[in-house]
């Protein structure tokens, strides 16, 4: 009968469409060792990690020999276009389809959160790299998550006091509205306190804002002398913008609290010559950082960000973890990284702590007038390194249960 | 000095930006209600529109050296011709049927057209410069207002009172009213309905580009930007009457005031004061503040 | 007699392929289906039946239906989460959610008719959008995380799965049955005369809007329901649940899979996970063009949706039978 047939039909229809569409569940594959990067690739962070942050990894598996022990070395990236359930609900398929062994990247402190929850869960390793929330390695702190490149502790104890002894003493703050910006603004609010400044008040702004006009006007009304920017990428570039669009700064400073040498590039340097800002690595620093930057410039046409190196020395020192170790099982690895000082083009006697921070030296720079910088890309110039301890949370200030 | 306890600067200031946005509010809106009074349709690609009209002005900037002032007229041409293209061979096909089919579809376009801007462009905006005539800014004392944004308020009242005199006042406009009314009368008289409907989506269309090629100095360019505006838009149009080109127009820049005002006093609640007012006149006057009910 | 798709009889017929459909669902894990995929399918195909009960059924286009799949998401994870809640009454809180944010709306939009209320629902959906954005417990941009599955009334442990799989696949059953229950109820055949005829059914004295907003509440609670269940099983609730882009997928779902029938949504859910899943890391940003371009051709030219096409030519088939 016609009717059979056609039932039959969408029966196996069904079939194929389920087959078809949904991911098969793979094997925990024990013959590849399978980096997963997931960051923001196409929007406001997606120039200071991206596609340049997925470059940066293929550089440090490609200086590994592409294999460790006869196991193939594989990367596999996606785009959580800023949305933790996006980041979350794929690191989970990874972990759980594809036999990702290290989970990196998560720009943007929302995702990397909520990426930090699954890998716990799941008992696999995840290193933050572009992430800046101080949280991770604090009241959210676990035993699979490593904090690698820098953190709003470190940006508020650097930039924060450098602007008040500069004279910055009462501040506004103007904040994306999501976990990075507020944790930064409560970390440069506790340091601009204990340095004998004032917070005169603050406005959040959504997250890749279209116009800060209103948000400036609001920020000059408050008479600070300070413009706090605790926002990131193209957030931060538009901010400057505008306030020099609306006169804000004739009135006020502005203290990009954090700020990557993209956006520099992006500003130009007569709009930001004299801004302090603080951050974890620059491509100028020494002959070693030079000649990876220059590698990397081939590839991508621009300098790579702090994001970026940290990507690569990550990347690395996980792939040497693994090689030292022989197995790509969590918590071996872990335990060796965690007992092995990280010495590459990135950090110099850096260490991973008991809370998942990886401590190295920060550096406090500032922009390098026009008239001073000799080629493109020479932005900055360094004026105080906090080395080791001195950046980052300390272990009275901490809440992580894992480090007592 | 203070109003109500808030310094004049903020206050003002944050109402002149208010008038800024309005501008924008009641050209879109506009546009909106011409093709909604005159073609039945729910344009939601109107948002979509304003987006391209706004990269085509930056395309012609970045890639063939055109001028703010010609994209002016560059970018509504092209877009309208879009228009134009979409309701040939797409929307002729749906006035006979629900109206909602006209809103699904060109919901579908919206997305069409957001998701190839997103592939090609990404979503981290583009910048574009004010022209040089327009640069600079005023010290109007109680704030530094840049000219550019004085002058979009000009333009587009200019815009909508061109356009509302035209539909309202002149025989061309007498035509349009008339054939969506009766088409088949009016066609029987020896006007071509199905040309001049053309033509209103394409106009409809052209003066959503022109909103965006006038709002590409001021905020990112992005291909969201059109989604983000045009429910608030679609708000205004509600609360205004659909299909009052009018009551769009007074009802664009009224919003674009009140929530001016409501960032000095109370800024969490500027996104959805909109909203609140338009729940507030359906329940005191269903067919919008100049609407008529149907 | 019958002039809708979907006959007041449920055909024989229809009844083997849902039972079909049925043991393929329950077979899918064990042959190497993503679970946590088919949770997700399973969820947004109750959203999608509940939708099409407005849509399908009673006439009325919803365009902000997100919002109370969102809203339950939000109700339900903080519940659990931060309430100590079990993952029952969690659920049930955000079905309720759904109920109680349907009603204000509805009560706001009912007033208005097709294309007004559309674009009614859709402003009202964007204002409660924007609340959950400021609400501190939402945690705005960066979303509820952290949801824990806990155990189903106290006893049985969500942990695992194949476990939460069961219990969301018990739930969708429910829900498909009760979406039946109420279509073939006395209530059901006035809310189609209603959709065919509105000027009629008032004239025969019915209260129209009281049965529309029956219908509108209806919906909202199972697109509650939902919401709620996918925040348990997946662990978070986001911005993303409320965003009127997932308000126009759920009308694509429904309409891609058959307006009017009972499978329409359930197929066309599955169909649209299931492309973004296949192509999101493929190909990034087309998949939006693509959800576009399938919309457009609905509309134009697919408006009866996969099931309305073969029921529509299951029809051809057999003259002569009503």
């Amino acid at each position: 009968m016609k009717l059979k047939k056609l039932t039959a039909a969408c029966t196996l229809a069904c079939a194929a469409m389920l087959g078809a569409v949904a991911p098969a569940q793979a094997q925990i594959s024990g013959d590849t060792i399978k980096i997963g990067i997931i960051t923001d690739m196409s929007g406001l962070y997606s120039d200071i990690d991206g596609q340049g942050g997925l470059e940066a990894i293929r550089m440090a598996v490609a200086d590994m020999g592409g294999a460790i022990n006869g196991k193939k070395i594989e990367v596999v990236y996606a785009d959580h276009q800023n949305k933790a359930d996006v980041a979350a609900a794929k690191a989970r398929e990874w972990f759980d389809t594809q036999g990702v062994d290290m989970l990196i990247g998560g720009t943007n402190s929302g995702t990397a959160l909520a990426m930090a929850r699954v890998a716990a869960e799941k008992k696999k390793v995840f290193i933050a790299i572009g992430a800046a929330t101080a949280a991770l390695t604090n009241e959210q702190c676990n035993a699979y998550t490593v904090h690698w490149a820098y953190d709003t502790v470190a940006l508020a104890k650097g930039t924060g006091n450098a602007v008040v002894k500069a004279g910055g003493k009462s501040w506004y703050f103007l904040t994306a509205d999501y976990a990075f910006g507020a944790q930064l603004q409560n970390d440069t609010t506790n340091v601009v306190k204990a340095a004998g400044g004032t917070i005169v008040g603050s406005v959040k702004h959504p997250l890749s804002a279209s116009d800060f006009s209103s948000f400036l006007l609001q920020a000059q009304s408050s008479k600070a002398q300070i413009l706090g920017l605790a926002n990131a990428g193209g957030d931060t570039i538009n901010a400057i913008k505008a306030a020099n669009e609306f006169g804000i700064t004739k009135t006020m400073k502005l203290a990009g609290l954090l700020v990557f040498i993209n956006d520099i590039h992006s500003l130009g340097l007569k709009t930001t010559q004299g801004l302090y800002l603080t951050d974890s690595w620059y491509w100028n620093r020494d002959a070693e950082s030079r000649a990876w930057s220059r590698k990397f410039f081939e590839k991508m046409k621009r300098m790579p960000s702090s994001i970026q190196a940290g990507d690569y020395s990550a990347t690395l020192n996980y792939l040497q973890a693994v090689k030292g170790t022989g197995t790509d099982d969590a918590d071996k690895v872990l335990t060796k990284m965690k007992a092995t000082k990280i010495n590459d083009m990135f950090a110099k006697g850096g260490f991973i702590r008991g809370d998942g921070r990886m401590v190295h030296d920060m550096y406090l720079m500032q922009v390098k007038s026009p008239d001073k910088s000799t080629e493109p890309w020479d932005y900055y110039n360094v004026v105080q390194t906090f080395k080791g301890e001195e950046a980052w949370t300390t272990k009275a200030e901490s809440k992580c249960a894992l480090w007592k | 000095m203070e109003i109500f306890g808030i310094p004049i600067q903020a206050f003002m200031g944050q109402l002149l930006l208010g008038l800024v946005n309005g501008s924008f509010y009641a050209m879109l809106s506009l546009g909106l209600a011409v093709i909604f009074g005159l073609l039945g349709i729910v344009n939601f690609a109107h948002g979509a529109l304003y987006m391209m009209g706004a990269y085509v002005a930056w395309l012609g900037a970045e890639y063939a050296g055109i001028g703010f002032w010609w994209s002016l007229l560059l970018a509504p041409l092209v877009v309208g011709a879009l228009g134009v293209v979409i309701e040939r061979t797409l929307l002729k096909h749906l006035y006979k049927i629900d109206p909602i089919y006209g809103l699904l579809l060109t919901f579908g376009l919206a997305l069409i057209a957001e998701g190839l801007f997103r592939e090609q462009f990404g979503v981290s905006g583009q910048q574009y410069e004010v022209p040089e005539l327009l640069q600079g800014a005023t010290n109007l004392g109680f704030m530094i207002l840049p000219n550019y944004r004085g002058f979009v308020v000009f333009a587009s009242l200019l815009v909508c009172l061109v356009t509302w005199y035209t539909i309202e006042r002149t025989r061309l406009g007498s035509y349009l009213r008339a054939g969506t009314e009766n088409p088949s009368l009016v066609q029987a008289f020896g006007v071509n309905v199905p040309m001049m409907v053309m033509l209103t989506y394409g106009a409809g269309a052209g003066l959503a580009a022109l909103a965006g090629v006038l709002a590409a100095p001021i905020i990112q360019i992005t291909p969201l930007m059109g989604s983000n505006l045009i429910i608030v838009v679609f708000a205004v149009v509600v609360i205004g009457g659909m299909g009052s080109i009018l009551g769009s127009i007074v009802t664009g820049l009224a919003l674009g005031l009140v929530e001016g005002l409501t960032k000095v006093f109370y800024p969490e609640a500027s996104s959805i004061v909109v909203f609140v007012i338009m729940a507030i006149v359906l329940m005191i006057r269903p067919a919008g503040l100049f609407g008529k009910e149907k | 007699m019958s002039t809708s798709l979907a006959d007041d009889k449920i055909n024989r017929w229809s009844r083997i392929t849902w039972g079909v459909g049925l043991a393929l669902l329950v077979a899918a894990p064990f042959i190497g289906v993503y679970p946590i995929f088919m949770i997700k399918a399973l969820c947004f195909a109750i959203f999608a039946c509940a939708f099409n009960l407005l849509l399908g059924y009673t006439g009325l286009l919803s365009f902000g239906h997100a919002a109370y799949l969102g809203a339950a998401a939000y109700v339900t994870g903080w519940l659990v989460r931060s309430a100590g809640f079990s993952p029952e009454l969690g659920i049930l809180a955000g079905a309720l959610s759904g109920t109680v944010l349907g009603a204000i709306v509805g009560f706001i939009a009912i007033r208005r008719q097709g294309i007004y209320f559309a674009m009614i629902t859709l402003a009202m959906a964007q204002m409660i959008y924007f609340v959950w954005l400021q609400a501190p417990f939402t945690g705005g941009e960066d979303g509820l995380q952290g949801v824990p599955r806990g155990k189903l009334f106290g006893l049985i442990p969500l942990q695992n799965d194949l476990v939460m799989y069961f219990v969301v696949l018990a739930a969708f059953v429910a829900v498909f049955l009760a979406v039946i229950r109420i279509v073939h109820s006395p209530y059901g055949q006035v809310l189609k005369a209603i959709r065919e005829n509105e000027p009629r059914a008032i004239s025969l004295g019915y209260d129209v809007d009281k049965y529309k907003l029956l219908a509108f509440v209806l919906s909202t609670t199972l697109a509650g329901l939902a919401g709620a269940l996918k925040t348990v099983a997946l662990g978070f609730a986001t911005l993303s649940d409320a965003h009127w882009s997932l308000s126009g997928e759920v009308v694509l779902m429904t309409l891609l899979g058959g307006m009017g029938t009972f499978a329409g949504p359930v197929v066309g859910a599955f169909t649209i996970i299931g492309l973004q899943n296949f192509l999101a890391d493929r190909v990034g940003s087309w998949v939006t063009v693509i959800i576009g371009v399938i919309f457009v051709v609905c509309v134009v030219g697919f408006r009866r949706g996969f099931v309305g096409e073969l029921l529509a030519w299951l029809k051809r088939r057999q003259p002569g039978k009503p």
